[in-house]
């Protein structure tokens, strides 16, 4: 009896998984499979992937250094930007707004993203094009000040797209916290910035590893942002991809890159979550 | 008016004893007629009290009563909407928290998650301005876990301490910055039932060796008699009795704290035109003892459980009130007899076990009789 009550369960169970297991197994794992070993392939004469077995493709990666360069920089300085600017609203909506308005204030937070960031990133476009702030600049005597097609376009456009994505995981780790916590501290003496920094921060500090973890990895694979606020001259590492899938059709050479980034991300996320881990005291800490 | 909140609070201490004496007429804590309000919603209302230094009152009374928001007003974290909330002499209006002598063990403990136990404890002296110097400040950490029993225990983590052991860390984390006022926010409250009682006597005997002023907030009446030695009893944003535990127990207000403080068993009656003679629901009469006539009219009268006697009825007692036991909860030492009285409900009767000891202990659906001493009763206006 009780072993046929086990089997049933554990067949509810198994049924239950299946299809999210199949379909990770079917669009996660055989891709990433097939990656690897296109990684280790050739390119056809006519393009895409003949079968070999060669390191070339690695070899070759530093010829795309400029495009490493500027993702694994951009990502970290954007989602660190975005931290920066992330906080401080977080903050003010968690534990300043007066709780009758909070919803309010954080779906405002939440609306731009019901417009696509094709359509948002477009409006960028224009306004740092020329006919944009540049043209209201010379107005004023600034000539030919050029913003579009810079690291600076980029960044900003990185910062107004990902911001929301900041701002939800520090805002919960706020909303969460036992405000008894900074009465306590305040009761043993603390000023309101003594309080700030040694009791708010580190315990929002899961929230805020989240946030640049989710931002920084988005980031990485990031393809719409640098091509239309960065133009030809800042490339990212998803913009390489695309040429290598479907330009160029190198597929060996651009499986190498992604598999290069797969590994990467995976490097840097382990690492955050010890920081995360060590820094709040516990292993509740989920980062993605 | 900053002054650190630790140097203020060692001027007190390093007092001779002697003066403590003089500065009896001093009270740590004082209300003058403070009120507060939540918009339309008022908490706490005209409350006048006076703490003298050194006592351990309990705040007692139902959820909602205005209790805890008493002690929040006094630790900082309200303003009255009127009236002054004193310490020390001192009005505190507009004195921030962290600017106040007084500390509080607050409910569930607050302890920070992310720092050990020697940092929880040592974060206050941390505080203090001018700096304590580290040797002397790992001293008197070392010192308070030594006087909550939890030495050695420092470097542990807060998660990985039992509930019990995590109070101690908060009774040493306020401790540790001696202040002249301890708060304690239903500070047992999360513990099981003989942990609590062990730690009952373990506060009362630290408040007095430490002679230190503790305020309890608490709604666990047996609490608030068994360690404090001034109740304040509150219903409804008031107090309503201030006495010494026997006191309101022995003698209570009016019917609400008779009702709170202790079981109570409640006869409604009229005193007839003699002002001697009472006359309850069933129509029987009852001489009202020794006190002094009382106006007629309808009144209230109160019995403690333990004020009445159980007889068995083939005993020849001429007792007033006759019934049949419903319920016997055996409670070990004691035992409660629920009684239902013709024309006068329910009696609840606690009986001694020793008292019992020559029978055996009485049925349910035994017929019984019921004595008590009117003097024990107490009357209230209905």
């Amino acid at each position: 009896m009780a072993l046929a009550t086990n089997t049933k369960r554990r067949m509810v169970t198994a049924s239950l998984v299946a299809p999210a297991v199949a379909w990770l197994f079917i669009f996660l794992v055989l891709p990433f499979i097939a990656m690897l070993v296109f990684s280790v392939g050739e390119r056809a004469p006519e393009g895409g992937y003949q079968p070999a077995f060669t390191f070339a493709q690695f070899a070759n990666l530093p010829s795309r250094a400029a495009a490493f360069w500027n993702t694994l920089f951009l990502a970290p300085v954007g989602a660190f930007i975005c931290l920066i600017v992330a906080y401080p609203v977080a903050y003010y909506l968690a534990v300043k707004a007066n709780p009758r308005y909070r919803l309010l204030l954080v779906s405002l937070v939440i609306v731009p993203f019901w417009t696509s960031l094709l359509v948002r990133t477009y409006a960028w476009m224009y306004l740092l094009g020329s006919r944009g702030i540049p043209n209201l600049l010379s107005m004023v005597g600034f000539d030919d000040v050029r913003i579009l097609n810079t690291h600076g376009a980029v960044l900003l456009g990185i910062v107004y797209g990902y911001l929301p994505l900041m701002i939800m995981p520090i805002y919960v780790s706020l909303e969460k916290l036992d405000r008894r916590l900074l009465e306590a501290s305040a009761d043993l003496g603390a000023k309101p910035v003594s309080t700030f920094f040694s009791i708010t921060l580190p315990l929002s500090l899961p929230g805020v590893m989240t946030g640049l973890s989710l931002v920084t990895i988005l980031l990485l694979g990031e393809y719409l942002i640098p091509q239309l606020l960065g133009g030809g001259k800042v490339f990212f590492i998803g913009n390489a991809l695309v040429d290598l899938f479907l330009q160029s059709r190198n597929w060996p050479f651009g499986s190498a890159i992604a598999v290069t980034l797969v590994i990467s991300v995976v490097f840097v996320l382990l690492i955050a979550m010890r920081i995360a881990w060590k820094i709040a005291g516990t292993r509740q800490v989920d980062l993605v | 008016m900053t002054v650190a909140k630790a140097a203020q609070t060692d001027q007190c201490n390093l007092k001779p004893q002697g003066t403590n004496v003089t500065s009896h007429s001093v009270n740590d804590i004082e209300f003058r007629s403070v009120s507060k309000s939540y918009g339309a919603v008022t908490a706490v209302s005209d409350i006048n009290l006076q703490v003298p230094k050194g006592a351990f009152v309990a705040l007692l009374g139902p959820s909602g009563c205005g209790k805890t928001t008493c002690l929040r007003m006094i630790g900082g974290f309200e303003q009255p909407t009127t009236g002054d909330v004193l310490i020390n002499g001192k009005p505190m209006n507009g004195v921030q928290a962290h600017q106040r002598p007084v500390n509080m063990v607050f409910q569930q403990y607050a302890l920070f998650p992310h720092f050990n136990v020697e940092q929880n404890v040592s974060y206050g002296l941390r505080q203090a301005r001018p700096k304590i110097s580290a040797p002397e400040i790992s001293r008197r950490v070392a010192e308070a876990l030594e006087m909550v029993r939890l030495g050695g225990f420092g470097k542990r983590r807060i998660h990985e301490m039992s509930g019990g052991q995590q109070q101690r860390v908060a009774l040493a984390r306020a401790l540790v910055n001696k202040p002249s006022v301890l708060l304690l926010d239903e500070p047992l409250a999360a513990l099981d039932k003989k942990l609590r009682t062990a730690m009952q006597i373990e506060l009362q005997t630290l408040q007095r060796e430490l002679g230190i002023t503790f305020v309890l907030v608490t709604h666990d009446q047996e609490e608030a008699l068994s360690m404090s030695d001034l109740v304040c009893v509150m219903n409804a944003g008031r107090i309503v009795q201030l006495a010494a535990p026997q006191e309101v127990y022995d003698k209570p207000r009016d019917l609400f704290v008779a009702d709170f403080v202790g079981k109570t068993n409640r006869m409604a009656a009229t005193v007839e035109a003699d002002g001697a003679t009472l006359r309850l629901a069933d129509g029987s009469a009852l001489s009202i003892g020794e006190r002094s006539a009382l106006p007629p009219g309808a009144v209230t009268l109160a019995l403690r459980p333990e004020a009445i006697t159980l007889h068995r009825q083939n005993q020849s007692i001429s007792g007033r009130l006759s019934g049949v036991v419903t319920h016997r909860i055996f409670l070990g030492s004691s035992v409660e007899y629920s009684v239902s009285v013709n024309g006068l409900g329910n009696f609840l009767i606690t009986a001694d076990r020793h008292v019992l000891s020559e029978s055996s202990l009485v049925e349910p659906n035994e017929r019984v009789v019921l004595s008590f001493n009117p003097d024990a009763a107490h009357i209230f206006p209905a």
